[in-house]
């Protein structure tokens, strides 16, 4: 009876395996497979950034971390207690090891303090031995040597954020932490972040990895190369000593960006491992506001530098000639109208022809020219140069400049065209808006003696192994038509007369190893009213105007064109000049050594 | 229907046929060999569940020698003198269990523990033997089968130290030693009536059973019933058991070569769940063997507590016998999923020592009355 039972019962269980082991071993057999078998992503390594003469601007740097790992430390309070004697460990550290320490599993080594400098290392070097399961990790973080001086046009990686992780391709990102976040490490993200690898791996049930099973390797990211030059970055960003704006300096041959500098700067380092909030507030509100990339996002109005292209505008269009007189009596009125529009020069420049009105920046030539040339045509034609536009450089974040004519106030503000808006735009002002990089792009434009090319700042892209180089894609240059060739040397003789003329506005950046052609501007922050006088001396800081200055050199072969802006740093020849100067020596000068390989 | 088995099946012994020098050892020569032929197998499956370690094996190696000396010590002794034992066994055991819920050893949650100074013995093991003797020398003293007092005197003699055993708590063994004294009674010839009426009675006290158990167990038989409701928590156990037999297949993965066993996904694998490693390893044929082993060592025991001499015998050896499948299936039950979560071991096979000695001990009081038979026929 009992034997019947026994084989009874053992008949259901027999009946119980066959049924797991036959009927459902495909589903076990995958169940099985999905608990043994996991994929493990590679990160690629992310490309580097060269500055044209090979100087590192952005690097991956092996950072030292002391970490822990729970599994191998028998007791963890006791070891962080005698850790804390050899190597200063904060509240916070230890706050971050106890939340990790939760999330983690016993065999994943823990970070207790990041970033070891060379003496910590070396002190826990020596004690290694009494701190079995402790070491010392190194990981790779991004890193920006030249640090301030080329944060707006590197930018800088950070944690991948909750926009950025819908948005990218997840399974080329499984494996990476951060992504670029302004400047050419957005722009370029692709090329630099590379191709993930994949690992398959047998785990056990804690997840430790127990053998590879396959291995395709990651394709790291590819380097990239920029005409930009570090040095000068550095040196013009420290001509500008403390006051802030913009100078962008661009090889008119190749459209290449030399030098591309907003001051004031911040150092980039600080937002790749996150950086604090209240860094981050000081730095956000700020009155010098140095996230603000102003060398692309920047607009300014143009003031009296968009002298030369308004008077290359009058000989082409045959309203006037370079020859021809205009009497400058200190101010200008439209027939019929009691406005005085002022010159800078309260008694006037007297009989001035289009040189003079460059060289020594007379307004009311410029109003007048700008009356009888209208605003159609005047709107036109520096539109040639990219005023308005962007000039669609390869950095993201690029704003668009404020070429004003009657079809856009038209549009957006319904309103009809003023005259007395064609003289102030005559001379730069009004909703004229420019940014620096327009500024130099037109510059070197001129210089190129009209044959207009898009500023590049990637040289090029070359895979880590060397095999590939790759030229980053640069529309066809366009030449702005040429009427009269001797109007554009007319206007360059000009300009050259602005330095090296006796009674030139940046007279004093004269040099004898090279000739100059430049136009000095200041561009009005806020309106004088029509009985006050503008008082340098009794405006404030914030209300004084911007410097400009826009140069090329040599004259005769230009090989760097820079545009200078320095905010509320009144005349553009006492401020911006000097720093242009400190660029073009740079460039021409004390780098003479490297430079004949650079050109063409 | 088992009233009437005994009268003839059991008068008809033959008197035992000679057994070598096994005889004058007091050993069956049957039984031994399925022993030893489950332990060798076991100790294969336990060097791969074990993460092929070498030192747990010798371990288990030692134990076994040791629970097979106790076996075999225990062989010697005349079932007239276990029989004599039996109320006084009892009567310790009833003891050490009260000196269990006072002074005793807590481990893992649970209080099963004495500390005796040199070792800690776990009296609720000893109760796993002391139970059905006690029964069968309680319902032999008088003619079966049994009149109601002396079944309810009977009942009253398993319920106290199963109470006291699941107390501490311990579910698995309390279980075992309270079906142990069940299969007695069946043995004696208690109708089936009264024992399925008996088991319902149970059923419809499940709801303050319930309210009794500790949050555990409770815990135990939610996942039981619906292990998927936490897979990674209690029901973890279950899920990657059924992984690992499922994914054994027919012939399965190969010694050393389980992946569900090697790489840690199967829980508390040398232990309870060692069912499950050579299910994995050795598939549907690997499992048919061995219940193939045990079923003959059931069948040996039943077929010795069938030639019994004496009801005290006879009853004692049956339930002891019964006592083995009831681990067996319960423990394999578990680990298929049919059961709910109850740590019993797989018998002779589980790694772990306390067990292994009962049992051992258990079919040395079998083979005693094996080869005691003849010698003082009652």
């Amino acid at each position: 009876m009992s034997a019947i039972i026994v084989v009874i019962l053992l008949g259901t269980l027999v009946l119980r395996l066959t049924h797991l082991q036959i009927t459902s071993h495909d589903h076990f057999t995958t169940l099985s497979h999905e608990n043994r078998v996991k994929l493990v992503p590679l990160p690629p390594t992310r490309g580097l950034i060269y500055d044209r003469k090979g100087v590192i601007l952005a690097q991956n740097l092996p950072t030292h971390s002391l970490e822990i790992t729970p599994e191998q430390v028998k007791d963890i309070d006791k070891t962080l207690v005698d850790l804390a004697q050899i190597i200063t460990i904060s509240e916070d550290d230890l706050s971050r090891f106890h939340r990790l320490r939760k999330q983690k599993r016993r065999f994943d080594s823990i970070p207790i303090k990041i970033h070891l400098n060379e003496n910590e290392v070396a002190q826990f070097a020596v004690n290694r031995h009494h701190f079995p399961g402790v070491d010392i990790q190194a990981r790779l973080l991004r890193d920006y040597p030249q640090g301030e001086s080329t944060a707006h046009v590197v930018g800088y990686v950070a944690r991948i954020n909750q926009k950025e992780l819908e948005e990218i391709d997840n399974s080329n990102y499984a494996g990476t932490s951060h992504i670029g976040k302004t400047g050419l490490e957005k722009t370029y993200e692709d090329e630099l972040h590379g191709k993930v690898g994949m690992q398959q791996v047998e785990v056990n049930a804690l997840g430790r990895v127990i053998r590879i099973l396959e291995n395709q390797p990651p394709e790291p990211g590819k380097d990239i190369h920029l005409h930009l030059d570090a040095h000068l970055q550095v040196t013009a960003a420290k001509a500008f000593d403390q006051k802030n704006g913009a100078a962008v300096a661009i090889d008119p041959n190749t459209g290449g960006i030399l030098a591309l500098i907003s001051k004031p700067g911040f150092d980039p380092n600080l937002f790749v491992e996150g950086i604090s909030s209240a860094a981050y507030n000081a730095l956000q509100q700020s009155d010098d506001n140095p996230l603000f990339d102003r060398a692309l996002r920047g607009q300014y109005p143009p003031g009296s530098t968009v002298k030369p292209f308004v008077g290359l505008a009058g000989l082409e269009t045959e309203t006037i000639t370079f020859e021809k007189k205009k009497f400058c009596p200190g101010f200008y009125q439209l027939p019929k109208h009691e406005h005085k529009y002022r010159d800078w020069k309260k008694h006037g420049h007297g009989r001035t022809d289009m040189e003079k009105s460059i060289v020594e920046s007379c307004d009311v030539y410029y109003y007048d020219l700008a009356h009888d040339m209208g605003i159609d045509k005047m709107s036109s034609f520096l539109g040639q140069f990219g005023f308005g536009g962007k000039t669609m450089i390869d950095i993201t974040g690029e704003l668009h400049g404020l070429l004003p004519s009657r079809e856009w106030k038209k549009q957006s503000r319904n309103l009809a065209w003023y005259p007395g808006e064609t003289l102030i735009m005559g001379i730069g002002q009004g909703y004229f808006l420019t940014t620096p990089i327009q500024l130099a792009s037109a510059t070197a434009t001129l210089a190129n003696n009209g044959l207009h090319r898009t500023p590049r700042i990637v040289k090029q892209i070359i895979n880590t192994d060397q095999s590939e180089a790759e030229i980053p894609e640069q529309p066809e240059p366009t030449q702005v038509p040429i009427i009269k060739q001797k109007n554009w040397d007319d206007i360059i003789y000009a300009m050259t007369q602005v330095v090296h003329g006796m009674r030139g506005t940046a007279r004093r950046i004269r040099t004898k190893e090279y000739r100059i052609a430049a136009k000095t501007g200041t561009a009005q922050v806020f309106t004088v009213k029509q009985d006050e006088e503008y008082d340098e001396e009794t405006v404030s800081d914030k209300m004084r105007d911007h410097a400009l200055f826009i140069a090329f050199a040599p004259v005769d072969n230009p090989q760097i064109a820079v545009a200078v802006i320095v905010e509320h740093g009144g005349h553009g020849g006492s401020v911006a000049a000097p720093i242009a100067r400190t660029i073009m020596d740079h460039y021409l000068l004390s780098d003479s050594a490297t430079k004949p390989q650079e050109q063409k | 229907m088992l009233k009437s088995a005994p009268s003839r099946e059991f008068s008809q012994s033959t008197p035992a046929k000679p057994q070598g020098a096994l005889a004058g050892l007091h050993l069956d020569l049957p039984l031994l060999s399925g022993l030893i032929l489950l332990c060798s197998f076991g100790l294969i499956v336990l060097y791969s569940a074990s993460d092929q370690s070498m030192a747990q094996v010798e371990r288990q190696l030692i134990r076994l020698g040791l629970a097979f000396i106790v076996m075999v010590i225990i062989a010697q002794i005349h079932p007239q003198q276990l029989r004599y034992w039996s109320p006084w066994l009892f009567g310790i055991g009833i003891l050490m269990l009260i000196a269990v819920l006072i002074f005793g050893h807590t481990g893992k949650g649970a209080q099963r523990w004495l500390d005796l100074g040199l070792f800690r013995f776990q009296p609720s093991e000893l109760m796993k033997l002391a139970v059905p003797m006690m029964v069968a020398w309680f319902l032999s003293e008088a003619p079966l089968p049994p009149n109601w007092r002396r079944l309810l005197i009977a009942t009253v003699l398993i319920i106290v130290p199963v109470l006291m055993i699941a107390k501490q708590p311990d579910l698995g063994t309390s279980l075992l030693v309270a079906s142990a004294g069940i299969f007695v009674l069946f043995l004696a010839g208690v109708r089936w009536r009264l024992i399925i009426s008996f088991i319902t009675l149970l059923a419809a006290l499940a709801p303050a059973l319930w309210y009794l158990m500790r949050d555990y167990q409770r815990q135990r038989v939610l996942t039981f019933l619906n292990p998927e409701t936490d897979p990674l928590g209690s029901g973890y156990h279950i899920i990657q058991s059924k992984i690992a037999i499922g994914s054994g297949g027919i012939y399965g993965k190969g010694w050393l070569n389980g992946t569900q066993s090697q790489l840690d996904f199967l829980p508390e694998s040398s232990t309870d769940f060692i069912f499950a490693v050579l299910a994995e390893e050795f598939g549907l044929v690997g499992i048919l063997v061995l219940l193939a082993i045990y079923l003959f060592i059931i069948l040996r025991g039943l077929y010795i507590a069938a030639k019994a001499h004496d009801t005290y015998s006879r009853l004692l050896g049956g339930a002891l016998t019964l006592v083995v499948f009831v681990y067996l299936f319960v423990n394999t039950g578990m680990v298929t999923g049919l059961l709910p979560v109850v740590g019993v071991p797989l018998p002779l096979v589980s790694y772990g020592g306390t067990s292994l000695v009962t049992l051992m001990a258990g079919f040395g009081i079998l083979m005693s009355i094996h080869t005691h038979r003849k010698l003082l026929p009652t």
